[in-house]
């Protein structure tokens, strides 16, 4: 792809040239496939033009293919680190449309399963940020933790990474026996690890030096650029969807919405986009303490006919997914196929303020944004 | 060296002695480099992986030898009988020609590097200077690998290392002044026979400011060295392998040798420099046994910076370009001129050093470690990671 | 504020420009002409009383039976805690729609990505290429009609049933 790119001015005083660099699909810190097309003068960056696509798997088209329940395998790639959520936003797109009601322990099945999953996300963000700073420890402690999370999760459904666990009216399985005692133990083991995160790493001063306003997103530029979920919540604010627009029964569960402080620096910037992860993994594991606590009897699934047709509508189905507010535009014409999916990731908006934040950062930022943003590279492209 | 290659030179009488000299040279040369050199690169990189994993609570390499322990001769083996490939667009004199000069440097460095009171191949009058000079040309080693791999990745890694190897030269020199100040020799084994045995003794304890170049020292040198939290030049997570990316086989094993090797340079060095280095109490009269325990103790001291190096790279991440410079120039260089300054005042005031002095230091010292003891100790204690019972579930 | 008082301020100022409120069965949204578009979205997100601030889903939708692309916008008022879905309903012969991406930066990505996807032109946009797919596809695969080329760059995208070939099974 030929990229032109204007240039603010500057090196023609000192006759130096500027350098493009290709950088990925294939490298070490574009978590997937992403590609930046950078033109640099030395170390300090003159533009950094994100080029996209390459882990394009036309999932919209497929749904249009596959029908209703078809295409919930499917939702685990739109964004495989954290494939409950996305179960879910299609879920309740085919329960609004066909005027479906979940069960009430169906949907606490789905809120463990979310936030265990959000976690899970959460960790590999902040090790992956770690490791992408150059500190390699904290990527295998978050991983050693995420294991025992994906244990949780392959006893509930049998898979560890892509779930296929949420059906259209509910879940396909019931807990297993003993499972809220077994989240119960990890949660009593997992809180006192994120206070050892916060001691080994987040204060860190090196840490603190490369991430503290670097790529500083103000409020007003996060809400024009859409950036949604921690992101968003990073520069200040305070809007969860879990909270705002309280969807399957997250109002039942008393959590607070952790924003951006500028604690080491400026609200907004890569320093904070950290730590409303790593406080986000804490509410999470509140939820999920009352989750457990809270476990309602009864079925976990509605009936849902077989060959499952959804009356004529349009949706716009949205949850607050690991990397912030997924959108997911479902039109369905009242056959057994879907009309139309069209799904607004928070990877997608991440990636597009990209160009715009890295003008005048130093190479090595560049790599403290991309991992800043929790960007995902299968969720951007779909 | 040279007495006994005299006398050797002097029972063979046909002989040039220019011919002993040299093949005497290099068979202790290769004695030294084989039996020594890539022995202790080798197993430090074991050491290495094995101190991540217990650091990274993982297991590390346990499969070839007892722990692991043959792994890095497999590793080492392997590398050996890997294609060389050498890309077509490289520049390929320079190319090929890199990994040597990277080795030669840090070899060249063991020259001076004494082992124990009697084990040095050549104790020079100007040690500690040859030895600054010639590790530098690592400095153009990695700058030719960067260059002609035409790769521009791997130019940046070069150009990174050769700015940041060039600009702490400045600090890492002045915080070897001092100590060369105290000894008045550049001579190693002048240096450290200037030193005692015990602790207070050591040039490291000799002052605030001796103390103050030691950290500097081996913070300069971890720079000087490409390591954590220093490695920009092989950033894996920025440029991808940094100048080492178009390498493969033996040649981008070579690399990894010296980085490994260096480390022991770096800690033989601090020995040297400030820990009163092969420095033992002389318990015995027997020459052989006195060198063993010299050469053992000068080990385990150069060893322990070793370890703290790999320690410091597991633990911190990585600090970027601008900011390792204004280290460099706005607070090492200054502190660096501060402490010889310092130094010479003192050594003015009283020229012998004071006990006083010498005893706080090393309490303050103790103190210090004491401290980081506690505190490694209270994380280890609330890390048990036995509370969970999700064991079971797994087995 | 609701649907009815936002299309009252709307239909005020703009006329014909902008259609009346109608249902989608869960939701409800305002038809706006597709060269008027970027005049109304301004307006929507300066207008104090509305001040619509992000556009958090665009998406566009194929009806060939009715000769219609639908272009819909989704958007958020992060001041005032209010949202409104707009409809745009363009030629399906000859897609072309205003850019709305000098009102919301992140109308940007989500032009390009309808552009490719669907062929949508937006008029007036700084940097319309294709986004997800090469540069050199051919046709726009979200369309209903969309039929897929046989091979890209000599690569077959037909791929024979291993149950059809012979001398298996």
């Amino acid at each position: 792809m030929s990229v032109e790119v204007e240039f603010a001015e500057g090196g023609e005083a000192f006759g130096t040239e500027e350098m493009t660099l290709n950088m990925g699909p294939q490298h070490p810190s574009t978590h997937g496939v992403l590609r930046f097309i950078v033109k640099a003068d030395g170390e300090v960056m003159r533009a950094a033009v994100p080029d996209i696509g390459y882990l394009h798997r036309s999932l919209e088209k497929i749904a249009e293919k596959v029908g209703w329940h078809g295409f919930m395998p499917y939702t685990d790639r739109v964004d495989y680190v954290a494939a409950m959520t996305t179960n879910q936003a299609w879920a309740m797109a085919g329960e609004a449309l066909g005027g479906i009601v979940v069960p009430r322990r169906g949907e606490y099945c789905r809120i463990i399963a979310c936030e265990l999953g959000r976690i899970c996300s959460h960790l590999l963000a902040v090790g992956a940020m770690g490791m992408d700073i150059g500190a390699i420890t904290p990527f295998t402690h978050a991983i050693r933790e995420r294991e025992l999370i994906n244990d949780l999760l392959e006893e509930l459904c049998g898979s560890r990474l892509t779930f296929n666990y949420m059906r259209i009216g509910g879940v396909a399985w019931d807990l297993p026996p003993g499972y809220a005692t077994k989240v119960r133990r990890f949660l009593d083991h997992f809180e006192p690890i994120v206070d050892e995160f916060d001691d080994l790493l987040s204060h860190n001063k090196i840490y603190v030096e490369r991430l503290a306003n670097v790529a500083v997103v103000t409020r007003e530029m996060a809400i024009a650029y859409n950036l949604v979920g921690p992101n968003l919540r990073a520069s200040g604010v305070p809007y969860d969807l879990r909270k705002n627009r309280p969807y399957s029964v997250y109002s039942d569960f008393e959590f607070d919405v952790p924003v951006g402080q500028g604690f080491h620096g400026t609200v907004g910037d890569c320093w904070d986009r950290y730590a409303v992860r790593i406080e986000e993994m804490r509410q999470s594991a509140r939820i999920l303490r009352q989750a457990v606590e809270g476990l309602p009897e009864g079925p976990v699934i509605a009936k849902v006919p077989r060959n499952f047709k959804p009356a004529a509508g349009e949706f716009h189905s949205r949850v607050e997914t690991a990397r912030g507010d997924q959108s997911w535009y479902v039109v369905s014409d009242g056959s057994e196929y879907p009309y139309r999916v069209h799904i607004r990731t928070g990877s997608f908006s991440a990636m597009s303020i990209v160009d715009a934040l890295a003008r005048g950062l130093m190479i090595a930022d560049l790599i403290a944004v991309i991992a800043s943003f929790d960007i995902v590279a299968p969720e951007v492209d779909r | 060296m040279q007495a006994f290659l005299d006398s050797i030179a002097a029972g063979m009488e046909g002989v040039p002695h220019w011919l002993v000299y040299a093949v005497g040279m290099i068979a202790f040369g290769a004695i030294v480099v084989f039996g020594f050199i890539l022995p202790v690169a080798g197993v430090t990189s074991w050491v290495e992986r094995r101190v991540w994993a217990r650091i990274q609570s993982r297991i590390g390499p346990n499969r070839v030898g007892p722990g692991g322990f043959l792994q890095w001769l497999a590793d080492g083996l392997k590398n050996l009988l890997k294609e060389d490939v050498i890309p077509d667009a490289v520049d390929q004199p320079l190319f090929r020609l890199a990994p040597y000069v990277v080795v030669a440097g840090f070899v060249g460095a063991f020259v001076a590097l004494p082992f124990a009171g009697s084990l040095i191949i050549a104790d020079l009058n100007i040690g500690i200077l040859y030895v600054t000079a010639v590790t530098s040309l690592v400095v153009v080693g990695i700058l030719m690998a960067g260059w002609s791999s035409n790769n521009k990745w791997s130019m940046l890694g070069g150009i990174r290392s050769a700015t940041q190897i060039i600009c702490y030269e400045i600090p890492v020199g002045l915080s070897i002044f001092p100590v060369v100040l105290l000894s008045g020799t550049l001579s190693m084994q002048g240096i450290i026979a200037s030193q005692g045995w015990a602790p207070q003794q050591w040039h490291m304890f000799h002052s605030p400011f001796l103390f103050a170049a030691f950290l500097m020292f081996f913070v300069g040198a971890l720079a000087e060295g490409n390591r954590t939290p220093f490695d920009l030049p092989e950033a894996e997570s920025e440029l991808v392998a940094g100048f080492a990316t178009e390498y493969s086989g033996m040649r981008s094993l070579l690399f990894f040798l010296a980085e490994w090797g260096n480390l022991y340079v770096i800690g033989a060095l601090v020995t040297t420099l400030f820990m009163g280095g092969w420095q033992v109490p002389a318990f015995t009269g027997n020459t052989l046994v006195l060198t063993a325990a010299q050469f053992g103790t000068f080990f385990l001291k150069a060893y322990l910076w070793v370890f703290v190096a790999m320690w410091i790279r597991a633990t911190l991440p990585r600090v970027r370009i601008d900011q390792l410079m204004s280290l460099c120039w706005k607070y090492m260089v200054p502190i660096g001129l501060v402490n010889l300054l310092g130094t010479a005042v003192m050594m003015v005031l009283v020229p012998e050093g004071s006990d006083v002095v010498r005893w706080v230091m090393l309490a303050l010292a103790l103190f210090v470690l004491l401290k980081f003891g506690l505190r490694v100790r209270y994380h280890l204690r609330r890390a048990n990671y036995g509370r969970m019972g999700l064991g079971a579930a797994r087995a | 504020m609701d649907i009815q008082a936002i299309h009252k301020l709307l239909h005020d100022r703009f006329g014909a420009a902008v259609g009346p409120v109608s249902s989608a069965r869960l939701f409800e949204f305002i038809e706006v002409a597709p060269d008027r578009i970027d005049e109304v979205c301004y307006h929507l997100a300066t207008e104090p009383a509305l001040l619509f601030d992000s556009l958090s889903n665009l998406s566009g939708c194929d009806y060939p039976l009715r000769g219609k692309i639908q272009m819909v916008y989704d958007l958020y008022s992060y001041t005032h805690d209010h949202s409104l879905v707009l409809k745009v309903d363009a030629d399906r012969a000859n897609p072309r729609v205003a850019t709305v991406e000098r009102v919301w930066p992140a109308a940007n990505w989500h032009e390009r990505e309808a552009y490719d996807l669907l062929g949508v032109v937006f008029t007036g946009h700084s940097d319309l290429r294709r986004i997800l797919l090469p540069d050199d596809w051919v046709g726009h695969p979200l369309r209903k009609d969309y039929v897929e080329a046989p091979d890209y760059h000599g690569i077959s995208t037909i791929r024979e049933s291993v149950l059809n070939i012979p001398g298996r099974n």
